[in-house]
Formats: structure tokens, sequence, C-alpha cells
């Protein structure tokens, strides 16, 4: 399903990198589909104000993310990285140093955000902040009266054969890792989460792979839980009047900081800096909350703009709440390996 | 003599060549060359690409036989192409015979129209359109429980059963018009013929149709086969947690950890196998056919 895409960029990012000699008033940004960047409304209002033209790409995994900017160095002006792969993307000379002066949102992003250790190399900033959020779990209204604190519902009987996990090696290894009482970057005992793993396969109906699964499962009434994350739960409750609600349980949730970086090689570096200005801009974020659904932003200023019992600001801003989750740290090729090993062994003893 | 025909086969050759030219000029563009840089990539430790250094190795074909995970997907990926096939059979022929031999003129077309439409429509669509029917509250559960006195549950969605419904009507198609072109070329007197012999329905089914027919279904049977045993959409929309089979785990490779030199080894061993299960089973099919 995904491969017809694939084989499609790499011939297409051929013609695009000839023929697409990228002219001086245009951004190219890369980002998830559907992930605020490309809201049309967004992109119209920030060429209104800047006359810099907006032109979309788009990945499917980060893996691709990192494979666009290889194979077409000079064609991005924008990229969004998942913190977790600042490091690689670094490492691979694939990102340069970001002039935070000339992005004056920049000032109000939360100094532990701005200052994360994943985004700042040398005393250099490789990174802004933009957005964070939760993969935890969501539930369908209509299976629970009262919504449930614990990771463990996740294997309650009553749930067998309604429950729904990502198809995602990292994920299900670091949601194993929370349940099992272990931290996400460190897992010291793999067999407990293999067998922690192991024991929520009976309770799955399938597993999802994009937002859209899991909201027509819901719409559909086939599922009670599952994992899903923080700001597609809101899209799913506020955008698509579902009956979906985020459960933050309390042996706590993966957190995952996306940021925007500026490729080496762009041929727009202002046009991109004005670009990061707007995405981080409480003004988009209280309207992309507002209309669409949105993660949490990493601007403090942002977050004070949403009405006080919005779920990003009461919820997420939580203390409580900050204590018990976990960031996402990079990981390494090989362990990506080990994990897809151990997730795909899962996927077929269930046979 | 044998020099005569040489150079007559060689002047028809050369006048031949321009008819030739595009097809092989395209096999060679489309085909031939992003095959034998995967076959170049299933012998490297690291993509090009990544700019990361990298040297030739066997590891990716021998992680294959290392770990028995890839044995009991090829063998669930086989025995799933079998299944398809068999179901293709069962539905494809019968209607194949219809279409050659009882229909004639109007309805003919019709019915062929309504056999080839499933090839107009995306193969996601139609994926999607079964997603919907098959689950619980969903078409076929809903119509039946309207018309059923007695309340029945119909939940086929995310089961290995969804994912045979899926594939044979995607590939049902190939097996009718495989064997509607060799049922139609029966000569029509041979029939007539074996009645006037007094042979019953049954043996003139077995003694002269299905034998006279078997081109089609072999052909029909490698074109559904094949495909198959790599399919990796179908099951992963319609198979939910039993929907992990050979096709799915290369996808895996190539989209979710980028290991394009393992996800090639992997395709190229399914090719080799079902090239291997194919040369096996030509001897038995061209005495059959």
């Amino acid at each position: 399903m995904r491969m017809p895409k694939l084989t499609a960029f790499l011939t297409a990012t051929a013609v695009f990198a000839s023929a697409l000699a990228a002219t001086a008033d245009e951004v190219h940004v890369l980002n998830w589909k559907g992930y605020g960047a490309d809201e049309p409304w967004a992109i119209a209002a920030f060429e209104k104000a800047t006359g810099n033209k907006v032109v979309n790409d788009f990945f499917n995994s980060e893996q691709e993310m990192l494979t666009k900017l290889r194979t077409n160095p000079g064609l991005y002006d924008v990229v969004m990285i998942n913190a977790a792969f600042n490091d690689q993307a670094l490492a691979e000379k694939l990102i340069q140093p970001i002039d935070v002066s000339k992005i004056p949102n920049y000032a109000d992003i939360s100094p532990d955000k701005a200052g994360s250790p994943m985004l700042n190399h040398d005393g250099k900033v490789f990174g802004v902040p933009w957005v964070w959020g939760l993969t935890a779990l969501a539930i369908n209204e209509k299976a629970f009266e009262t919504p449930p604190t614990s990771i463990g519902e996740m294997w309650n009987e009553a749930h067998k054969g309604r429950v729904t996990i990502r198809d995602d090696a990292v994920e299900a290894v670091q949601f194993g890792a929370i349940a099992t009482g272990q931290n996400i970057n460190d897992i010291k005992d793999m067999e407990a989460v293999k067998a922690k793993l192991t024991s929520l396969m009976p309770q799955i109906r399938t597993f999802w792979s994009s937002e859209n699964d899991w909201n027509q499962m819901v719409a559909s009434n086939q599922i009670d839980i599952g994992t899903y994350w923080s700001g597609s739960a809101d899209r799913a409750k506020t955008h698509f009047k579902l009956p979906v609600s985020l459960v933050i349980p309390g042996e706590g949730a993966v957190a995952w900081l996306d940021a925007f970086s500026i490729p080496v090689g762009a041929k727009n570096v202002a046009g991109a800096e004005a670009f990061i200005n707007y995405m981080i801009d409480p003004k988009f974020y209280v309207e992309w909350v507002t209309k669409v659904g949105a993660p949490v932003s990493a601007n403090a200023k942002a977050v004070a703009a949403l009405p006080e019992d919005a779920f990003n600001r009461k919820v997420m801003g939580d203390p409580e709440v900050a204590k018990r989750i976990q960031f996402q740290a990079p990981i390494t090729d090989a362990q990506r390996e080990a994990y897809l090993a151990l997730w795909q062994e899962l996927k077929v003893n269930v046979k | 003599m044998a020099g005569q025909v040489a150079t007559g086969s060689r002047r028809g050759l050369r006048s031949a060549l321009p008819l030739l030219l595009p097809a092989y000029l395209w096999l060679t563009v489309a085909i031939f060359l992003p095959l034998s840089a995967m076959v170049f990539f299933s012998f490297m430790t690291e993509l090009p690409l990544s700019g990361k250094a990298w040297s030739f190795t066997l590891d990716n074909y021998a992680s294959f036989f290392s770990q028995p995970l890839y044995l009991t997907l090829l063998a669930a990926s086989l025995r799933l192409g079998l299944e398809v096939t068999l179901w293709c059979v069962v539905i494809g022929y019968p209607a194949a015979y219809v279409l050659a031999k009882v229909l004639r003129g109007r309805s003919r077309e019709a019915i062929f129209l309504l056999v080839i439409l499933p090839f107009w429509s995306n193969g996601l669509v139609r994926i999607f359109s079964w997603a919907m029917v098959l689950r619980e509250g969903g078409i076929l559960d809903t119509a039946l429980n309207a018309v059923l006195p007695f309340k029945i549950n119909i939940d086929l969605m995310y089961s290995y059963p969804a994912v045979i419904i899926g594939l044979v009507h995607s590939y049902v198609p190939y097996m009718v018009l495989t064997c509607y072109l060799t049922l139609q070329a029966i000569d029509d007197s041979l029939i007539e013929a074996g009645r006037s012999l007094g042979a019953s329905r049954l043996q003139m089914l077995k003694r002269v149709i299905i034998p006279l027919s078997m081109p089609g279904l072999v052909a029909g049977a490698a074109l559904i086969f094949v495909p198959v045993v790599g399919s990796f959409m179908e099951p992963r929309i319609l198979g939910g947690r039993t929907g992990t089979f050979y096709g799915t785990i290369i996808e895996d490779q190539f989209v979710a950890v980028f290991n394009w030199p393992l996800g090639a080894a992997l395709s190229f061993i399914l090719l080799a196998v079902v090239l291997v299960i194919l040369a096996l089973a030509s001897p038995v099919l061209r005495r059959a056919a």
C-alpha cells in the first residue's frame, strides 16, 4: 500500500530535483501529511504576510524523511524532524545551525524544550521545538462508564478482541517498557517486555497504522481501547466528533518532541526562518487547535493563549502528568532492527 | 539447406526488430534495470544512499535461513497462494464455461462486463469496500439480520477468511478470462460427437472439456499464484493481527526500517522459491496441458 508511493517518490524526486531549481521566494517544506504545515488556511495566511510561496512535500516514516534529505540536497528549506532523529540528521551533515535571533517567537519557547540536548550541539541550535505530544491510550467512550487509569486495562479480559496497537516496532517495544515499569530509553529487561507484549496479542483486534484506521474503527464501534497519539485523539474529538478521549495512564506514557530544522544547502534560509517563526506563533497555534486539533505547542505563550479548560493546557500542562511521561531519546539502527525482529516474531507467533 | 534456413530467420529477425524494439526497450528500462539494482542491493551491507561505508555480504541471504520466522511466513504465504488459486478455479471455471458455451449475444457481453468490472477499479478501493462489507455491523451483517428471522453475528473482518475473500475477488477475473479463451476454442462438434457416442455430462467434462481447457487453467493458476504469494496490501488491511505474511515483512524492511538490502534479499528468495515451484510443476502441467 505504501510501496507505490515509495517508488513514485524515487522517480519523482529525480524529476523534481532537476525541474524545480527552486526560485528564491519559494519555501519547500518537508513534513508529515496533514500535520499543520499543509493546512490551506495557514499557508494562505503565511503567503499573504511574507510573500513566500509554500511548497509542501511529505514523508511516511522518519527513515523516508532522512532519505529524502540525503537524495535531494538543496531542495528543501524547512524539514520537520522528531527530536530523537536530530542527532542522526546532524551526524550525516543533513541540517545546519539555525540563527534563532531571526526567529522572534523562539524566545517564548519553554526553556526545557528549547534547551533540549537533542536539539543543541556545541552551543548551536539545530532544531526549533514546535509541538510535543504523547503516545498514550485512547478509549472509545461508549465502552467505558469511567475512564480507566491504568495501562493494565489493555490486558483486561473484558476487552478481548477490542484492543488496538500501532503496527510500529519502536512504539510497541517502548509501550511494553512502560507496562513493565522500565525506562523507555534504557530497557534492561527485554524478556519482560516480550512476555508482556506476547500476553497482549490475543487481546488485539488489529494493528493500526494511520489516524484514519483508528478513527474508522471507533466510528464503527469495533474497538474499546488502544494506543494513540495525543494530537490525533484531540483531532478525532474536535474535528471528527468521535467519542474518543485520551487517557494518560498512571504508569506513564511515551512523549515525543517535534522540531523544525533547516537542511544544509537550503536556498531560501530567510523564508525558512519566517516559516518556522509562523509555525510557532500563538495565533497559528490557537487556530490550528480550534479548527483541526493539534498536539501541545512548545511555545509557552501559544499554550497560554488557549482557553483555560482546553485539554492541551489543562491536562497536558498538569505538572503531575509531566512527572509521569518519558521523552523518547535517539535510538540506534541496531536497536531499531532488534525491535523490529522482536515485533515481527510476536506478530508471527500469533498466527 | 540449414544455411538457407538460418539466413531466412535472420532476415526475419531484422525486419522484426523495429517491431520488437519498443517492447524490449521498455522491458530493459522498466524491469531489467531496477531488478538488477535490487540484486546488487541485496548483496550490500548498507544502502549507498545513507552515506555510510558499505561492502558486499551474503548476510542478508543467510538471515533468511538463520531465523525460523521467515520460513514460517513463507510457508504461510505459499499456503495462501494455493488456497486463493483453488477458490479462483472453483468460482472462475464454471463462470468461464457458462460464458463460453451457454450464453450468447447480449447476455454474454453483459456478464463479461461484470467479470471485467473489478479490473477497472483501484485495488485499494476494492479492499476498503470489503472492509465495509465484512465487519460486524457492516453491510453483510446488517443485510442478513434484516432478512433472517433469527439473530446471527457475522464478523469476518480482520481474519484469515477475510484475506482469502479479498484476494479471490481481486484475482478471479484472471481465471475467468484465461479459461474462457481456451473453452471458447473447443469445437462444439467435439462436444456433440461425445454426446452422440453416449457420454454422460460428467464423462464429457472429465474426458473432453477439462483436458482441452487445461492450458487456460494452468495459465490462470500461474497468473494468480505468483502475485498472491507476494501480496502485502490485502493481508495488512483485511487480516488484522493474523495478517502478517511474507509480503508484509518485505514491505516492513523497505518502509519501516529502510533495510533495503534485507528486503531485496527476501524478495529474491521468494522469486527463487516461486520459480522452483513452477519448474517442478511444469512437467506435470505440460503433460496435463
